[in-house]
């Protein structure tokens, strides 16, 4: 009798198991009970929180409707959380998402597409507007931009010019300047590149480097293969201009995250992104921020940093009410000003402290307006991100030039080719 | 003669304790560093990196460090979280995977070498190529709830307790443990107990358990050491809770790692989490070796 009801119980437990995801998809699926749930990246970073809650109550007290709650994760493991949450059919309603891997989530059903009016959009920065295959799948609050970390003092003792906007370094020029600074002594290495930052630092920071060249990660007009534009003449003639600032110690090859070496006055420059501006202008007085060298294709810098997107399987209504809500001018600008990133928005721009037009931090917007490129809007672009990680890495480290960039496009050819093209 | 050994020996023992002693300074110096960094201010940090002062408390100190950890992660609550997970896990773990080591080595059942050997062959596969299937698996099993005190039938482990414990309750290197320690105990300990009339289950709890307690401990502290569920959970606990309140202590260093890093906070943050284990096992190391000695010679 005992053993035929733990047969009962067992069979009853296993039934339940399977109907599991029956019921969970169901729950899934089901009418909207009202509440939408958020989920950011930003455990840890109270100042972002602090605006996406204020976002939040905004929405909730605007409307009656939908009721917005979040919960924050943090950044550096939070693709894989979300990528567990999609396989165990657990997302919620909307999520922050970095720029390039919008495409590959969009790609796998994460998302679904906005239902954003064009008015709002529009005055958006382009690089802040995730979309793939013409679909509009995000839109990022602010923006990022690198740019050049300089000195005056530093430049004008070494007697070199300072670019501007209009007139940036030629690549003969940054040459010139890198060995000028090299040889006044005055400093370890001459350009700080923070090569210890392997999170996506390299191709955010050094692939716009390789796309001044005339190079590139993948062919744009197919999205299929990198062949020819990660391997071709001008890559290589990339890969070994790469290769020589550390070959000939213009460059630290184990420099630290975040521009310390600049900060610390053991190099001269240091290529850096926006955010660490401000504390670049508390260490030095005479602190420039210049536009990126041109190689012969123009001056490049990454593009494209996190944005708001609506999951699959969210209420479509109350998602994209939430992001008009929180697309207003007013709450890009109290981004910006909590966070130093650059506001997506012109108008918003107006609102802040460092972007306005006669803040000391314009010329970033400008940068990011001018140069500013996307990283490939490909699926793709999480496995092109690791490999180019690897292959730059082999580079600096004194691989030879021609067989790395071949390897890379090797294996970004055949994880595409697994794929079927990603759907291109 | 035995004087004579001795005397002869003490020389060559101090050749052997002299590179060690080199090797365990050297080993500590990771430990000073993050101690030494976590009262510094980043600045500092950065510029004693390329001198010994990196491992020396010099400069401006502070405990500023410590006191910004409160201010960006709830930290008591991921502690008494991996605290509960961690008791939870080892507390069940010391039950059921004695008594099944106890079972497939003093027990005679059919199929007992083939369990065995099935249970042994599954430390081969690495944890991480389990988990995406075990996320599956834990996102739809049933689990009874309760609303009031009213029973109801839930579907989904995720953002739980028990997503965090239950999992790694069954550990097949602890059951391996046990299994091989019970073996080298006396049988006729059991065959007396048995003719006073005790029955497998007092044997094992009278006899056998009082007799086992080096293994108990080496399993307890390879338990909370070792297990991706216990004091280093971090990657199951990442994929399987999304709740702030029901985090562990490891995921909270990513807490730290934002667009600009406070390394001071970092290190002050894994002081905190740290000290507390190397203070177990100063405290447990003898019965660690003991007991890891035992394990492996006796078969």
């Amino acid at each position: 009798m005992q053993r035929r009801n733990l047969l009962k119980l067992a069979s009853a437990a296993g039934g339940a198991a399977l109907a599991g995801p029956a019921l969970s998809a169901c729950t899934a699926s089901s009418a909207s009970d009202g509440k939408l749930l958020l989920w950011t990246h930003s455990a840890g970073n109270d100042i972002e929180l602090a605006v996406t809650d204020d976002v939040i109550e905004a929405f909730n007290s605007g409307q009656d409707t939908y009721s917005a709650e979040r919960e924050s994760f943090p950044q550096d493991a939070y693709n894989d959380t979300v990528n567990a949450a999609a396989l165990s059919g657990d997302l919620p309603d909307l999520l922050t998402v970095d720029g390039p891997n919008v495409p590959n989530w969009a790609w796998a059903t994460h998302l679904q597409p906005l239902q954003l009016a064009s008015d709002i959009t529009d005055k958006f920065l382009p690089t802040t507007l995730g979309y793939f295959q013409d679909e509009l799948y995000a839109v990022g609050h602010w923006e990022a931009a690198c740019s050049i970390f300089a000195r005056e003092s530093v430049l004008e003792g070494a007697d070199i010019r300072i670019p501007t906007i209009d007139e940036p370094w030629t690549g003969d020029e940054f040459n010139e300047a890198l060995e000028r600074l090299q040889a006044a002594g005055d400093h370890k290495w001459a350009l700080d590149l923070a090569t210890a930052d392997i999170g996506e630092w390299y191709p955010y920071a050094y692939s716009p480097f390789l796309q001044s060249f005339g190079g590139d990660l993948l062919d744009h007009s197919t999205y299929r293969s990198a062949e020819g534009a990660l391997n071709g003449d001008a890559a290589v003639k990339w890969g070994k201009w790469f290769q020589g600032l550390f070959k000939n110690e213009l460059s630290n090859p184990e420099s630290p995250i975040g521009g310390e070496d600049f900060l610390q006055g053991k190099a001269a420059m240091s290529f850096n992104g926006n955010w660490g501006a401000l504390q670049a202008m508390e260490a030095f007085d005479d602190v420039l921020f210049l536009p990126p060298p041109d190689f012969g294709a123009g001056p490049k810098i990454g593009g494209g940093s996190w944005q708001w997107a609506v999951t699959a399987t969210a209420d479509s209504e109350g998602a994209n009410s939430w992001m008009e809500t929180a697309l207003s001018d007013e709450f890009v600008a109290q981004f910006a000003d909590q966070t130093g990133l650059i506001p997506a928005t012109d108008a918003a721009a107006e609102l802040t402290e460092h972007y306005a037009s006669d803040g000391d931090l314009r010329m970033m917007m400008e940068y990011s307006r001018n140069f500013a490129v996307l990283r490939p809007e490909t699926p793709a672009y999480a496995v092109i991100a690791s490999v180019f990680t690897q292959y730059a890495g082999d580079l600096i480290h004194g691989g030879d030039v021609a067989e790395s960039l071949d390897a890379a496009v090797a294996e970004i050819d055949a994880d595409i080719s697994s794929n079927d093209g990603y759907g291109f | 003669m035995t004087t004579t050994n001795l005397k002869a020996g003490a020389p060559a023992r101090r050749w052997v304790y002299l590179p060690m002693a080199l090797l365990a300074v050297f080993f500590l110096f990771p430990i000073v560093f993050m101690v030494v960094a976590s009262l510094k201010t980043d600045r500092q940090i950065f510029a004693d990196m390329d001198s010994l002062k990196a491992f020396l408390p010099v400069g401006e100190l502070s405990f500023a460090n410590y006191a910004a950890v409160f201010d960006r992660v709830p930290f008591w609550r991921f502690l008494g979280n991996t605290l509960f997970v961690t008791f939870c896990v080892t507390a069940l773990g010391l039950i059921v995977n004695s008594m099944a080591g106890y079972a497939l080595a003093r027990m005679r059942w059919k199929g007992r070498g083939i369990v065995f050997g099935f249970i042994i062959a599954t430390l081969i596969l690495p944890f991480d190529t389990t988990i995406v299937p075990m996320v599956y698996l834990v996102a739809n099993l049933p689990w009874i709830g309760f609303e009031g005190i009213k029973p109801v039938l839930e579907i989904g482990w995720l953002n739980t307790y028990h997503v965090q414990i239950v999992p790694f309750v069954v550990n097949a290197f602890s059951i391996f443990l046990f299994a091989q320690y019970f073996k080298s105990l006396p049988k006729g300990l059991e065959e007396a107990a048995a003719m006073d009339g005790a029955g497998w289950l007092r044997t094992y709890w009278r006899i056998i358990v009082p007799l086992s307690k080096p293994v108990f401990a080496t399993v307890t502290i390879l338990t909370v050491v070792t297990s991706p569920a216990t004091w280093n959970a971090y990657l199951w606990p990442l994929m399987t809770v999304q709740s702030e309140e029901l985090r562990p202590v490891m995921v909270g260093v990513q807490y730290f790692f934002q667009l600009n890093i406070s390394w001071g906070e970092v290190m002050a943050y894994i002081s905190m989490i740290t000290l507390p284990m190397v203070a177990v096992f100063i405290a447990f190391q003898r019965s660690f070796i003991q007991s890891i000695a035992n394990a492996g010679m006796k078969d």
